[in-house]
């Protein structure tokens, strides 16, 4: 991927979501969030609990009103366009979501073909009946799930057959772009590295680029070429997997890194969780995403950037 | 035993079917089948639904199979007790008290032969049954006025009200509050400020105030299933707020539907016969439960029949539909269910 030539596909920038503005209880969800995400490729978004993760991916693809900010997609901002205008409808086509809940992500009411049918049917693109039927039972292969269960319902498939339905109805749009929120958080270990994989195989051969959330690092770094780490409501680092995962330069990438468990017991003994002191954030500096060393960002206030770079050369010494 | 020795010959793969381990076996039911089947089950609400079905068809029948012109009067005839054909069953044989005797009334009006009146006559000589089928017809199109509004008004305005949250909501469930807190009695005697006493009065009065609860319940469900993942999704596939409410949001409020409606009815039933006993309901020579009730209920020391029959209509009429929503709640809501 890092080989060709990278053309961004979507290009955020200083993007602000708050909920109830201007009344007592104003939550500033996201703040200053910029990055790029370039065709092809996965970026992974990882955070704790409650930093923004879902607001950020949910803004991007407009469920949410961004209250102020720059979403571009394609080279066209997105950010203000009208739910139901022409551009809108586009957008809705090239974009699209995979949830975290497979048990609340389908409509209990509905058949398997009509859920997954149900954006070729708002963007026609299904010629008639049969091709609509077709397409389904295309779908349903691609995710690995037997075509003669289209007239079926949701409850009589399991949590991972469900979450296929999910992706087979994202992809059903042919979307060029896929975020997916948490896609395997609520599965068993055992089937999260199938829908891992299948999304993994899907994007080959789809070429598609996914923006994937998730609040664990490990499972993360396996999945993406980059990474996207957020605290807070706002991103403060982010670089290539290796580079975060090797390399971290912000403290509470350090913090979330050394939380993770090592499966080497000689080493796991040795492992000490690093707290984070989340008091150097509050001290009213203006912090920008800063280019560290090439292709690694960090959230940083002027006066330490110099640390950054020094930590970063420490790494290289 | 002790010398049975385990190689590795003794074990081999099982062998699993793709096909086979994804197959799924049991018949694939909708959730409304599924409930249909629990409501089949339950004994009382069965019974009930063929009680309504019969006595729908009965009403609706006797608009052109009516034993007698409900409102036609024989003034020689009145208070005839029943009479079924030349049956002599008692209590249905035509015999009453005529001034302090017990004699056949039928002759002692020359009432000829042929003729006789199921359920008696009332104090006009009109025929007793005959006003109580037509009688329930009223009570079962208020009914269904009321369900209509429920239907239409009712949903709408609570999935508007839950869908858009915020200010609209706000506004919206003020207004409710505000139509909630005047007594149905008040709005009714407003009406008749505007309308005559009537149906009309009677169903402009429901349709004001009638669909509050249904209203309610479905904005509180609408809240809820308005941030679910299902609809987020038909979202951000581009479907338009009003496919939304249709394909998405109706289909899951269809069990509140199913049973808030069954308790409507007998509300609205309810109301209609009470308007009508105080007599700001129907009108004279119109047949209502109600009114059939006040007439009956002056002469029930000596005529009780005139009373009791009507009274007995509009009892199992309204437990009848009661008992059905009770067994819809608990098919279509099985949490619900003790
Ligand atoms: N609709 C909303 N109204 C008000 N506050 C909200 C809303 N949605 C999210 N928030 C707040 O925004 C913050 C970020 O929430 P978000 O769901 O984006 O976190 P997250 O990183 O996805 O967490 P998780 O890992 O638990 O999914 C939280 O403090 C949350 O309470
Ligand atoms: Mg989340």
């Amino acid at each position: 991927m890092a080989e060709q030539k990278k053309e961004v596909l979507v290009s955020v920038k200083d993007l602000q979501q708050f909920f109830n503005l201007g009344k007592k209880d104003e939550v500033r969800a996201i703040q200053d969030i910029t990055f790029d995400i370039y065709r092809g490729e996965t970026l992974g978004l990882v955070g704790e609990s409650g930093s923004g993760k879902t607001t950020t991916g949910r803004a991007i693809i407009r469920l949410y009103k961004p209250t102020s900010g720059e979403i571009m997609f394609n080279g066209k901002d997105i950010a203000k366009l009208k739910n139901g205008s022409k551009e809108m409808q586009e957008f809705r086509r090239e974009t699209q979501m995979i949830f975290q809940d497979p048990y609340a992500s389908l409509n209990p009411r509905m058949k398997v073909k009509d859920i997954i049918a149900e954006g070729i049917d708002i963007h026609h693109l299904a010629k008639n009946d049969k091709d609509r039927d077709e397409q389904v039972a295309n779908l349903l292969e691609l995710v690995g799930l037997n075509p003669d269960h289209a007239t079926r319902y949701p409850h009589e498939f399991s949590g991972g057959q469900r979450q296929r339905i999910g992706i087979a109805r994202a992809l059903a749009v042919q979307p060029q772009f896929i975020i997916a929120d948490e896609p395997i958080s609520a599965l068993d270990v055992s089937i999260q590295a199938q829908v891992v994989n299948l999304l993994k195989e899907i994007q080959e051969k789809r070429n598609l680029t996914y923006l994937f959330i998730a609040h664990d690092l490990s499972m993360v770094k396996y999945i993406s070429d980059r990474i996207a780490v957020m605290h807070n409501g706002r991103l403060v680092e982010l670089s290539t997997a290796s580079e975060v995962y090797n390399h971290p330069l912000h403290p509470y990438t350090k913090s979330l890194l050394s939380a993770i468990p090592i499966p080497d017991p000689e080493v796991e003994r040795k492992r000490r969780p690093q707290p984070y002191d989340s008091s150097m954030e509050e001290d009213g500096q203006k912090r920008t995403m800063v280019e560290i060393t090439p292709e690694h960002f960090v959230y940083a206030a002027a006066g330490e950037v110099e640390g950054y770079k020094a930590a970063a050369a420490a790494y290289n010494a | 035993m002790a010398d049975y020795k385990i190689n590795a010959d003794s074990f081999k793969l099982a062998h699993i079917e793709k096909e086979a381990q994804e197959h799924i076996s049991t018949p694939s039911l909708t959730f409304t089948q599924d409930a249909f089947r629990r409501l089949k089950k339950n004994k009382v609400a069965m019974v009930s639904l063929w009680i309504l079905c019969i006595m729908i068809f009965l009403s609706v029948i006797s608009i052109w199979f009516s034993p007698h012109n409900p409102n036609t009067q024989h003034l020689n005839w009145n208070n005839l007790p029943p009479k079924l054909g030349n049956l002599n069953i008692p209590g249905f044989n035509g015999h009453g008290l005529v001034r302090g005797e017990y004699i056949d009334a039928y002759k002692a009006s020359k009432v000829p032969d042929g003729t006789w009146f199921a359920l008696g006559t009332d104090s006009l000589g009109r025929d007793l049954l005959s006003r109580i089928l037509a009688g329930t017809r009223v009570s079962l199109f208020v009914a269904f006025m009321a369900t209509l509004f429920d239907l239409t008004i009712g949903i709408i305005y609570g999935i508007v009200s839950g869908w858009n949250g915020g200010m609209i909501d706000n506004i919206l469930q003020r207004i409710i509050e505000i139509i909630s807190s005047v007594p149905n009695l008040v709005v009714v005697i407003l009406m008749l400020l505007v309308f005559k006493p009537g149906l009309l009065s009677i169903i402009v009065a429901i349709a004001f105030t009638g669909w509050v609860t249904m209203a309610r319940l479905i904005r509180a469900q609408t809240l809820q299933l308005r941030d679910q993942e299902f609809i987020l999704a038909a979202k951000t596939l581009g479907e338009s707020p009003i496919k939304i409410a249709w394909k998405h949001l109706i289909p899951n409020l269809s069990s509140t539907i199913i049973i808030q409606t069954m308790f409507t009815i007998p509300t609205a039933i309810f109301f209609e016969a009470f308007l009508s006993y105080i007599g700001i309901g129907i009108p004279a020579p119109k047949a209502s439960l109600g009114t059939l009730l006040s007439d009956g209920q002056k002469n029930f020391r000596f005529l009780p029949y005139q009373m009791v029959y009507p009274a007995i209509v509009i009892s199992v009429l309204m437990l009848a539909f009661n008992l059905l929503a009770d067994g819809l709640r608990d098919a279509f809501d099985p949490r619900s269910a003790r």
